[in-house]
């Protein structure tokens, strides 16, 4: 269909994009692996040579390395798990005739608009604080002794805070291709008696896969990341250090640029692992 | 070069506090401190005087700290002042990253000065920061719930009466918690309390041969204690409650004791803010009968890094706003309570300021406190509730969350002590201890 | 009787969609209650929902404390220039991908993607030093940069979807009528994709708008968003509740009623192709 000329033509409109980001890819990646083979400590005057594989060995076997993996793929397992669960039962309900539809839409993403840091405080302080916090009073009114959230159940009121920013978005998605279905195949099914449970196995999550997929890729990739929610909230503490927290303490906290680095490096071969496995599923779907 | 800049500061500073000539714009980082956004409001007087400008960045603590650190140590130069503490100078200074304060003037006094604060501040004998506001640890009980429990509180007491204390006073029932304590990690939060709390139990951070020692019995003996106590009486939460948390809660009338900085003794007795005003009583912090009090020496104060831009500029705002007229500025438009407390031995020889209810005992803390002998037994390094070494940060930052953990009771003060003997070792070997 | 049961259900459904939607809102509609209460109300328990003194102290502290017209400044070009910027860039990349496929167009598509999987904490150091050595450090325009390549995957993978579901022959007959390549894009395919450029608009704004990593770190006074605004509300000394409350009330409503407004072309345009 296109001709030769219209293919050089899309090359060059395409370039600016892919050259871009393959220098805001490359660039900083090979002055990480530049620094995560050195011995660079800023706060001991800086460069102090090279370091082999030193700070690469030094970061998996600290004893942090194993459970921030383990907590970043619980935070991200346990916000993809609640929001599209609830994504495609909000998606349900909210496309259900009722009075004032516009407004509950509205309701509903407005999560989406607030800032992760204001979301995290907000709920650190006025709803999880164990003395003054909401959560606390409405125990208290039940006689029932407070919950210590962010100590006690840290990943839980992480994943509850990183849910309630995402699921509007989760909803919205999930919404537009539920509004896609062919209304008459779900009539007729409903006129054949089905229960609805049937109904929504054989025709709606079907029809869903879709949307569902792109949820949980354009979710994981901003999930990966998540670092104000843990930054404001438990600073990594009771077991909520994530991959990337763990991460600044060691470049930040600790000032040891050549171990976080190495950490950076091996975020990114995680965050690449999850990509390729997400990647195929897209990809099928994709073709689909 | 350097030493004409640096002559070069005294005569411009004395020229543009004569003419307010060359205006320049400078750029403050500093932490969301009551201290630091009074001294905000009162800016306007600084640029009246010498025609400069100021940019404020406020930002919380933890966002400070890396923030200023990421931009020195790459040498950003994004700031012209930076609020630091007695942790960072020392090492900073050793780096060359601040510029010397030898050029204040003589009108300025650097010697009125505390000498616990100055030295804590220098390197090599030379001041590097200028204390804004210095502070120990004390305690700060309710005089009303003392007398309840039918308790008197000595000058100078133990633990041990603390302990007795806060169980004859926690009623948790009404929320009121005999005592409140840091317990939430960081090396600025819980570690500050704990390091400061355990020389008084005889332990150290480590040995003269840079050694960790939180295996020793006397960290055990503090972890313990610490754990017992706050389970008993503390209130519900503690291992996610800093400075702020607890002093929220005590303002509320929710603590019996609470042993923390000095400085918050003016929040407490503010009764804008505080609900338990008149109701405060001090005394120093507590002590095991080894010859250690439990109480830290600090001071946020101004520096100015090397490289900038503003010197001359930068350098007259530490004149204005750690000066004498400062301090008495502060008294006039806000009381003499709400002075910034604990820099000048000269406001505690004000007769106004020493009818302060906590003046006294806030001097006689900071003046029991020795940052270059902290503990019982000997050890190598400078520094009450920390260790003046680049890796303290990261290191007590990642302990501090594994006590905080044990407090939380997700795992016991000896498996937290083993982490923590681990996590130390780990950090300072891989420093080349 | 056929009516009566959908006037039940239609009952039921708005009786529960109002229920979860108040509730998703809550967090927020408390913040804001809690901005016009005194810190002392705000601690209160029982907690007070309506019925107290209502002040606007609070608004007051935070506007004499913070210059919150500059931070708000500042959030607006910082969002609205990396959007654009990144629109720039993507919708010929979008264009090409879309209407001259070729083998390697899904490949490259997702490699985009993968790009924003990169951790930030790891690159901070290198990106800081490439910022000083370009005098970046603390600009509106060095962050436009930062957040225009942060987001410009997603805003290509979103144009990218819209144009696919324009039909080919619109533009073969553009090209039999003697239309140029830019000509195709400004006339044609534009406004064709208007709806979806629209709402690729408006979230890459909320995106930019709300990151919090690098509009922090990077900026000092003069370039600094709500962001850092919100920074120096997070945990003073003292009861804050309810300053919180009104310096986030300050940070999130600029964004809420932009999205309120907008809600149907974002609600309307964001599939990213989840549809077909």
């Amino acid at each position: 269909m296109a001709t030769q000329h219209s293919r050089s033509a899309a090359r060059m409109m395409l370039a600016p994009a892919v050259v871009l980001l393959l220098g805001w890819m490359l660039v900083p990646l090979i002055m990480t692996l530049y620094f995560s083979f050195k011995k660079y400590l800023p706060l001991r005057g800086g460069d102090l040579g090279w370091a082999g594989f030193d700070n690469y060995v030094r970061f998996v076997t600290s004893s942090a390395f194993w459970p921030s993996v383990q907590a970043t793929l619980i935070i991200v397992g346990g916000t993809l798990l609640i929001t599209v669960v609830f994504g495609v039962l909000l998606g349900l309900l909210l496309n259900q005739p009722m009075w004032g539809q516009g407004v509950v839409r509205i309701l509903v993403i407005a999560p989406f608009f607030v800032m992760p840091t204001v979301s995290a405080l907000v709920w650190k302080n006025m709803f999880m604080d164990p003395v003054n916090g909401l959560f606390a009073h409405l125990w208290k009114f039940f006689g029932a002794e407070p919950v210590v959230w962010l100590s006690d159940a840290s990943l839980f009121s992480i994943i509850t805070i990183v849910s309630w920013q995402w699921l509007p978005f989760a909803t919205l998605i999930l919404l537009t291709a539920i509004q896609s279905l062919d209304g008459e195949q779900l009539e007729a099914s409903e006129m054949d008696g089905a229960p609805v449970l049937k109904r929504f196995y054989y025709i709606v999550l079907p029809h869903l896969g879709r949307a569902i997929t792109i949820v949980i890729l354009i979710e994981t990739i901003f999930l990966l990341s998540i670092f104000a929610e843990i930054f404001v909230t438990t600073g990594g503490a009771f077991g909520s250090r994530t991959l990337t927290y763990l991460i600044f303490q060691r470049v930040l906290e600790s000032q040891n640029v050549g171990l976080g680095s190495a950490g950076g490096v091996y975020a990114i071969i995680l965050a690449n692992i999850v990509a390729i496995f997400l990647m195929r599923i897209v990809g099928k779907n994709l073709d689909a | 070069m350097y030493s004409k800049a640096k002559l070069g500061t005294a005569t411009a500073v004395a020229a543009i506090m004569a003419s307010g000539a060359f205006a320049d714009t400078i750029t403050i980082a500093t932490v969301n401190n009551g201290d630091m956004i009074r001294m905000q409001g009162l800016t306007d007087d600084f640029t009246a005087k010498t025609g400069h400008d100021v940019e404020w960045v406020t930002l919380d603590e933890n966002t400070l700290r890396t923030r200023v650190t990421q931009d020195i140590a790459t040498k950003g130069g994004q700031f012209d002042i930076m609020t630091i503490g007695m942790y960072e100078t020392p090492i900073w200074a050793a780096n060359g990253w601040l510029v010397s304060l030898d050029g204040l003037p003589p009108e300025y006094d650097a010697d009125d000065i505390l000498p616990a604060m100055a030295n804590g501040l220098s390197h090599d004998g030379t001041l590097y920061a200028a204390p804004f506001y210095g502070e120990s640890s004390m305690i700060m009980y309710r005089t009303d719930l003392m007398e309840k429990a039918g308790l008197e509180m000595p000058d100078a007491p133990s633990w041990d009466f603390i302990r007795e204390a806060a169980l004859a006073m926690t009623d948790k029932e009404n929320e009121i918690y005999g005592i409140c304590l840091r317990g939430k990690a960081g090396w600025g939060e819980n570690m500050a309390f704990l390091t400061a709390m355990s020389n008084a139990f005889g332990a150290r951070f480590v040995d003269e041969d840079w050694r960790p020692q939180y295996d020793s019995e006397a960290w055990s003996n503090t972890l313990n204690f610490y754990i017992d106590l706050m389970t008993e009486a503390g209130p519900p939460g503690a291992s996610s409650n800093g400075f702020n948390e607890n002093l929220s809660l005590f303002q509320q009338g929710k603590c019996g004791m609470w042993i923390d900085a000095t400085v918050a003794a003016s929040f407490v007795t503010n009764p804008n803010d505080s609900s338990v005003a008149d109701k405060v009583g001090f005394a120093l912090a507590p002590n095991a009968g080894m010859g250690k009090n439990s109480n830290w020496l600090w001071a946020w104060a101004l520096a100015i890094p090397a490289g900038t831009q503003n010197e001359d500029a930068a350098m007259a705002f530490i004149e204005w706003s750690t000066s004498k007229d400062y301090l008495a500025l502060v008294a006039e438009n806000e009381g003499w309570a709400n002075v910034p407390p604990g820099t000048r031995a000269s406001l505690y020889e004000t007769p106004e300021y020493q009818e302060v209810p906590f003046a006294k005992m806030t001097l006689e803390s900071i003046l029991t406190a020795d940052p270059n002998n902290p503990t019982v037994d000997p050890v190598p390094y400078v520094g009450v509730q920390f260790a003046a070494i680049p890796e303290w940060a990261g290191l007590a930052g990642q302990i501090g969350q594994e006590f905080s953990a044990a407090l939380a009771g997700q795992q016991t003060a000896e498996e937290a002590l083993e982490k923590a003997q681990a996590i130390a070792s780990e950090e300072l070997e891989a420093a080349g201890y | 009787m056929a009516r009566a049961v959908t006037q039940q259900r239609k009952i039921i459904n708005t009786t529960a969609a109002w229920a979860v939607g108040l509730l998703i809102f809550f967090p927020i509609l408390w913040t804001i209650l809690t901005s016009f209460k005194t810190e002392a109300t705000a601690i209160a328990d029982p907690p007070v929902f309506l019925a107290f003194d209502w002040t606007l102290e609070n608004y007051g502290v935070v506007l004499e404390r913070s210059n919150y017209a500059r931070f708000l400044w500042n959030s607006i070009i910082i969002a609205g220039g990396s959007t654009i910027l990144g629109l720039i860039i993507a919708v010929p990349a979008a264009w090409s991908m879309a209407f001259v496929p070729s083998r390697k167009t899904k490949d490259i598509l997702l490699w985009m993607l993968s790009t924003k999987m990169l951790p930030a904490v790891g690159v901070l150091y290198p990106i800081y030093l490439i910022f000083i050595k370009m005098g970046l450090l603390d600009t509106r325009a060095g962050l436009i940069i930062v957040l225009m390549l942060m987001n410009l995957p997603i805003i290509v993978w979103m144009l990218y979807t819209y144009f696919k579901e324009i039909p080919g022959e619109i533009l073969e007959a553009g090209r039999m009528d003697g239309a140029g390549l830019k000509d195709e894009i400004l006339f044609i395919l534009t406004p064709m994709a208007i709806p979806g450029i629209a709402s690729t608009m408006l979230l890459n704004f909320i995106l930019a708008w709300n990151e919090a990593f690098w509009t922090l770190n990077l900026t000092a006074a003069k370039a600094a968003p709500l962001t850092a605004f919100i920074a120096s509300y997070s945990s003073p000394e003292g009861l804050f509740f309810a300053k919180l409350s009104a310096a986030s009330t300050m940070a999130i409503a600029p964004i809420l009623i932009l999205g309120w407004f907008s809600q149907k072309q974002l609600v309307s345009g964001l599939t990213f192709g989840a549809v077909k």
